[in-house]
């Protein structure tokens, strides 16, 4: 009993304990992982994919994967950057299947954001008597969503990972399978798009801060 | 004095610039960048105020509970995970289809040339029809268990939905293979539904096996807000209708005389 006590310890402490436990067989030990790195790939995933539903589909596919691969997984590498790669190539496989999907609709679904159906932003219709500095911060939010939604999948991929998950260039790199500098020009790109698109509505903002009439 | 570019104030606000210590300084120097630069973070730290939802404390051990079914006995045998039980169910139903879509299309060959192609395309249609409206079936079936479900009595605790619940991971599967394979026929209106579907699927089956009243409540509401049982039911009207318009037509006497006589 002590020692399977101890086991799940030394499971617990080591991703490399528990990969070389998974493939000598010992299934449990792939349990430790998923459960340890689910929090962060479903982060990743979110981000990328702009959707909870796509997002859970990923972080699902990508501990499956992750489990048929892992005979692949070199010892000294880093499970959690392993399995965020793995993620990031599904997410963006599913970003292209979603953007298929959206052409053949009629109407976009830009907006269409999971678990964001309570969320305000998605019921303020334009005449809705909310006060003006809600307006603004919930139209803000719009158009946030809209300015990540225009990224390319590359673009939106490389700002996700660098931004947001502090990614090295190199591995932004390896994801898109492009060279360092692409990836770096990609990351560039994704920004200043992103500014292009927002920065009249965060200037107004500013504007309204410096007259006051924002807390 | 040269002027930063963007690129290399986005490079050295995101950590890729090449030439730090210089942008650094230079930044420190002229006021125009520092202008410039606080217009870039300031939409950056905007972009920072997007939430991310939180998948809930036990995400890790329901995402295990997903997958663990679909693992292989050994990891990175690849070929191991075609013969796992679901695996092989799902492949014996693409194996059953194809064969029946073979019959089929010997049953109906006897045209010419482009009324083969006609009835090959007619067959396919008809079992990718009769697949997805019995899934549809199963899928609306379920739904409506669930939507009838209630405690037995004011008192008690929890209700068991844990049957509802593994079926709803059942179907999990099958929809997204029949969502992919419509939006590859082209079929959105169909691909569209089978998405919205899968979302409530999804809902069910990561919902915990006993729930209390309240949750339930919760489940049947969001399955009512969603409309799924509605648009599962109209689009199975439609597939039904589909299936009797790609029935082939009943050939006259004559037709029947002049092929027997070649």
């Amino acid at each position: 009993m002590q020692q399977s006590v101890d086991s799940a310890q030394a499971i617990a402490e080591s991703d490399a304990l528990a990969v070389e436990r998974t493939l000598a067989g010992d299934r449990d030990a792939y349990r430790v992982l998923v459960e340890r790195h689910s929090h962060s790939v479903f982060r990743l995933a979110y981000r990328m994919t702009g959707n909870r539903h796509d997002a859970e589909e990923v972080v699902q596919e990508a501990f499956l994967r992750g489990y048929q691969k892992l005979g692949q997984f070199a010892a000294r590498a880093n499970f959690g950057t392993w399995v965020y790669r793995i993620a990031a190539n599904y997410a963006i496989d599913r970003m292209r299947q979603r953007q298929k999907e959206n052409a053949l609709r009629e109407t976009p679904r830009v907006e269409d954001r999971e678990g964001t159906e309570n969320d305000p932003v998605n019921r303020v219709q334009d005449e809705a008597p909310t006060p003006e500095r809600l307006t603004q911060s919930l139209e803000l939010r719009k158009q946030m969503e809209r300015a990540l939604a225009a990224l390319s999948e590359a673009e939106r991929t490389a700002f996700v990972m660098r931004h947001w998950e502090g990614c090295g260039i190199e591995e932004i790199a390896g994801v898109l399978k492009s060279s360092s500098s692409a990836a770096k020009n990609t990351v560039f790109r994704a920004v200043q798009k992103l500014r292009h698109a927002l920065q009249p509505f965060v200037e107004t903002k500013a504007q309204a801060r410096a007259m006051g009439t924002e807390s | 004095m040269r002027h930063m570019r963007e690129e290399e104030l986005i490079a050295y606000r995101e950590g890729v610039a090449e030439r730090r210590a210089v942008i650094a300084d230079h930044l420190s120097a002229c006021e125009k960048c520092r202008a410039e630069m606080e217009r870039i973070e300031a939409v950056l730290a905007a972009l920072d105020t997007l939430p991310v939802p939180d998948p809930g404390a036990d995400y890790g051990r329901q995402v295990w509970k997903e997958i663990a079914p679909r693992l292989a006995e050994q990891p990175g045998r690849w070929w191991q995970a075609w013969f796992e039980p679901r695996r092989l169910a799902a492949a014996g139903g693409i194996v059953a289809l194809i064969v029946a879509a073979f019959v089929a299309g010997r049953i109906t060959k006897h045209g010419g040339i482009g009324d083969n192609v006609v009835n090959k395309e007619q067959v396919r249609e008809r079992v990718l029809v009769v697949a997805v409206g019995e899934h549809l079936g199963h899928s609306e079936r379920m739904l409506i268990e669930l939507s009838n479900e209630a405690p037995d009595n004011p008192k008690q605790k929890e209700v068991d939905i844990s049957a509802e619940q593994r079926r709803a991971e059942d179907l999990l599967q099958e929809n997204r293979l029949y969502r992919q394979t419509a939006l590859r026929e082209g079929d959105a209106g169909l691909a569209s539904v089978l998405d919205e579907l899968e979302r409530v699927l999804l809902d069910v089956a990561h919902s915990p096996g006993e729930v209390t009243p309240a949750q339930l409540e919760a489940i049947q509401k969001k399955i009512e807000a969603r409309g799924i049982l509605f648009k599962v039911r109209v689009v199975n009207k439609e597939l039904q209708q589909r299936q009797e318009a790609s029935k082939p037509a009943p050939q006259n006497d004559s037709a029947k005389r002049e092929r027997n006589k070649v």
